[in-house]
C-alpha cells in the first residue's frame, strides 16, 4: 500500500489503532453513561466524566502522529486520505465522547423518580445511536463504504425518535409540573444522543471519503464525483 | 516462526487469531468471519476495540476477559490472551451467548409472557372504556371500528395463550417419544390443503405415503406453523414450496422454502427462542406470537427429529426438518 517502506505502514496502522482505541472508549462511554442514567448510579457516572479525559489524550495523540506523519512522509492518494480522515474522525469521536460524559454530568440532577415514563423511552433511543456509533467504527476497521452508507441512512429514524420524545417530554412537563427539572434535564440527554447519531453520520462521510476518495455529498453528482485526490 | 505453524489453527472452530508486536498476523477462518477478513495486517485494536479486550490483549502476561456485543447485541464472548513469547501472543474467543441466554431465557419468560399478554389486554380496556362514553359510543361506524380493533387485539391474545398452552403441554410429554402411526404425506396435503386458494403455495413429494411414529396434532401444528411463516415473511407473490421427501437412508425430509427477504445470519442461532424475534415490529404486525418456532422446535425434538433453518439475505429462507421414517409407499410421478 506504501511506497515508502514498511515503517510509513506501521504509522498508518498505529494511526488506525488509535482512531479505533478511541471508539472504543466512545462507545462504552455512551453504554455506561445511559446505563447510569437508567439505574440512577452517580459512581458509574462520574467514572464516565473521568474517563474522558483518556478520549482527548488519545485525540492529541492522534494529532501529534498525524502531523508528524504529513510533514515526514508526504503520504499521496489513499495514503494521504488515510491520514486527514484520521484526523478528522479523531476530532468527531473525541466530540461523542463529549456528549456521553455530558450525559453522565446530568445523572445527578435528575432525581429518582420510579416509573418516569420518559426515561424509558431514553434507553431505546440511545440504543440506535449506540448502534450507529458501533457500526461506523466497523465501517472504519473494514474500510466498508456500503457500510457507512448504511449509517447515514439511520439517522432519519434517530432524528424521528428525539421528535417523538421531545413530545413526549413536553407533554409529560405540562401535565406534571413537579417533575419539570426532571425532565427539562433529560430533554439535554435526549438532545446528546440526537447530536451523537448526527457526528456518527459525520465518521460515516468521512470513512466513505476514505475508502472510496469521493466526497460523500457529490456521490449522486453525475460531474460531481470524481477522485479529490 | 518461534511458535507452531499457525496454519494449523486454520479449521479450528474456535475464533483464534495471532498478534505480533501491535499488529495481527493470522486470523483463522473462524475468526475472519466474526471480526472481518480486514484484521490481519491491522493494528490489534482495528480487530478489537473494546478497553477490557484491548487491555488484556496488552498486558505483560496476557489474561482473560469478558467482552459484551461482539457480534449481536447482547452476546458475551470470552476473551483468552496467552503470551508465546516476548513479542507474539495468541487470542482466543469463545461465545458464551448461549450459557447466559438460557440462564436470563427463564428470568425473562414470565416477564415477556406478561407484557405480551398486557399489551392487547391494555388496548381492549381502552376501547371499552370509550365506547362505554356515549358520544363515542352512539356512533354506528366510531363503534364498528373499535369493536373491530377489541376483537383483533383479543384474538391475539388468544393466539397467544393457545401457544403458551401448547408449549407447555409439549415440555409435560416431551420425554416419551410418539408412536402413533401417521402418513406424513398425507397430513402434508391437508396443511397445504387449509391454505388452499387464500394463498399461492405448492406441494411436492417423491412417494405415495410416508409413515413416521408421530402426534398427528403436533406434526399438523408444525406443518401449519411453517407454512404459516413462510407466507408472513415471503414475497407477496411468490409461491412457498413445501416439499416432502424419503431419502435413501430412511429418513423424511420436510423442507418449506420461501422467497423473502431472509433473515441476516447473527439471528438463525436464536430464532426458536421463546418470544425472540429478528424482527420484532413486523412480528407483531403479521400478528405473530413470538412462540411459533419455538414450539416447532420442541415438538420436532421429541419426535426425535432435527429441526434447522436456513437463509439468504435477499433470496429466502427454508425450514427443514429431518426425521425416522416407519415405512413409505410407491415412488410417485411428481
Amino acid at each position: 500500500m506504501a511506497s515508502s517502506g514498511s515503517s510509513f505502514e506501521s504509522e498508518i496502522g498505529q494511526l488506525r489503532g488509535l482512531i479505533a482505541e478511541m471508539g472504543g472508549l466512545a462507545e462504552v462511554a455512551i453504554r455506561d453513561a445511559i446505563d447510569a442514567l437508567t439505574s440512577h448510579n452517580e459512581e458509574l457516572a462520574r467514572a464516565v466524566v473521568a474517563g474522558d479525559a483518556r478520549i482527548d489524550a488519545l485525540e492529541a495523540e492522534v494529532d501529534r502522529l498525524a502531523v508528524r506523519v504529513i510533514a515526514l512522509r508526504s503520504p499521496m492518494a489513499d495514503d494521504l486520505r488515510d491520514v486527514i480522515a484520521a484526523l478528522k474522525i479523531s476530532g468527531v469521536v473525541e466530540r461523542i465522547g463529549d456528549y456521553a460524559k455530558n450525559i453522565a454530568k446530568r445523572v445527578g440532577n435528575i432525581e429518582t423518580i420510579t416509573k418516569f415514563q420518559p426515561l424509558t423511552l431514553i434507553p431505546a433511543m440511545a440504543g440506535i445511536a449506540q448502534g450507529m456509533v458501533h457500526d461506523v467504527l466497523n465501517a472504519y476497521s473494514s474500510r466498508d463504504a456500503e457500510l457507512a452508507l448504511e449509517v447515514v441512512h439511520r439517522d432519519e429514524k434517530l432524528d424521528n425518535f428525539y421528535e417523538s420524545i421531545f413530545r413526549n417530554l413536553v407533554s409529560h412537563m405540562m401535565e406534571n409540573p413537579a417533575t419539570i427539572s426532571s425532565a427539562a434535564q433529560l430533554l439535554f440527554v435526549t438532545r446528546s444522543i440526537e447530536r451523537i447519531g448526527d457526528h456518527a453520520t459525520n465518521v460515516a462521510e468521512m470513512v466513505y471519503f476514505a475508502a472510496t476518495g469521493l466526497y460523500y455529498s457529490d456521490r449522486d453528482m453525475p460531474f460531481g464525483n470524481e477522485k479529490v485526490i | 516462526m518461534p511458535f507452531p505453524d499457525p496454519q494449523l489453527l486454520r479449521h479450528v472452530p474456535i475464533p483464534t487469531f495471532i498478534v505480533e508486536g501491535s499488529r495481527v498476523t493470522f486470523a483463522n477462518a473462524a475468526a475472519r468471519t466474526l471480526l472481518g477478513a480486514h484484521i490481519v495486517g491491522e493494528d490489534v485494536r482495528i480487530a478489537l476495540r473494546d478497553p477490557k479486550a484491548v487491555a488484556a490483549i496488552t498486558a505483560a502476561k496476557g489474561g482473560s476477559e469478558t467482552i459484551e456485543g461482539l457480534s449481536v447485541k447482547g452476546s458475551r464472548w470470552r476473551l483468552t490472551c496467552n503470551v508465546i513469547d516476548a513479542d507474539a501472543r495468541m487470542v482466543l474467543l469463545e461465545d458464551q451467548s448461549v450459557r447466559v441466554s438460557v440462564a436470563k431465557a427463564h428470568a425473562d419468560f414470565v416477564a415477556n409472557a406478561s407484557h405480551e399478554l398486557r399489551t392487547p389486554l391494555a388496548a381492549i380496556l381502552g376501547y371499552v372504556e370509550t365506547l362505554d362514553d356515549e358520544k363515542a359510543g352512539g356512533d354506528e361506524p366510531t363503534r364498528k371500528r373499535f369493536l373491530g380493533i377489541i376483537r383483533h387485539e383479543a384474538r391475539r391474545m388468544q393466539a397467544l395463550i393457545e401457544d403458551l398452552m401448547s408449549l407447555s403441554r409439549i415440555e409435560a410429554v416431551k420425554h416419551d417419544a410418539p408412536t402413533d402411526p401417521i402418513d406424513i404425506i398425507a397430513l402434508a396435503g391437508e396443511a397445504v390443503g387449509e391454505f388452499h386458494g387464500r394463498a399461492p403455495i405448492a406441494l411436492t413429494t417423491n412417494c405415495d405415503s410416508a409413515t413416521v411414529a408421530g402426534d398427528r396434532s403436533q406434526l399438523a401444528q408444525v406443518l401449519r406453523n411453517l407454512i404459516d411463516n413462510a407466507l408472513k415473511y415471503g414475497r407477496d407473490d411468490a409461491t412457498v414450496h413445501v416439499s416432502v421427501e424419503v431419502t435413501d437412508s430412511g429418513r423424511v425430509e420436510i423442507l418449506v422454502r420461501d422467497e423473502g427477504e431472509g433473515i441476516a445470519p447473527e439471528h438463525l442461532p436464536r430464532l426458536t427462542e421463546r418470544f425472540y424475534r429478528a424482527d420484532a415490529g413486523r412480528s407483531r404486525a403479521v400478528g405473530g406470537t413470538g412462540l411459533g418456532l419455538a414450539i416447532v422446535k420442541h415438538i420436532v425434538e421429541r419426535h426425535r427429529g432435527r429441526f434447522d433453518i436456513m437463509s439468504r439475505v435477499g433470496q429466502g429462507t427454508t425450514a427443514s426438518i429431518i426425521m425416522p421414517v416407519l415405512g413409505r409407499g410407491t415412488m410417485s410421478s411428481n
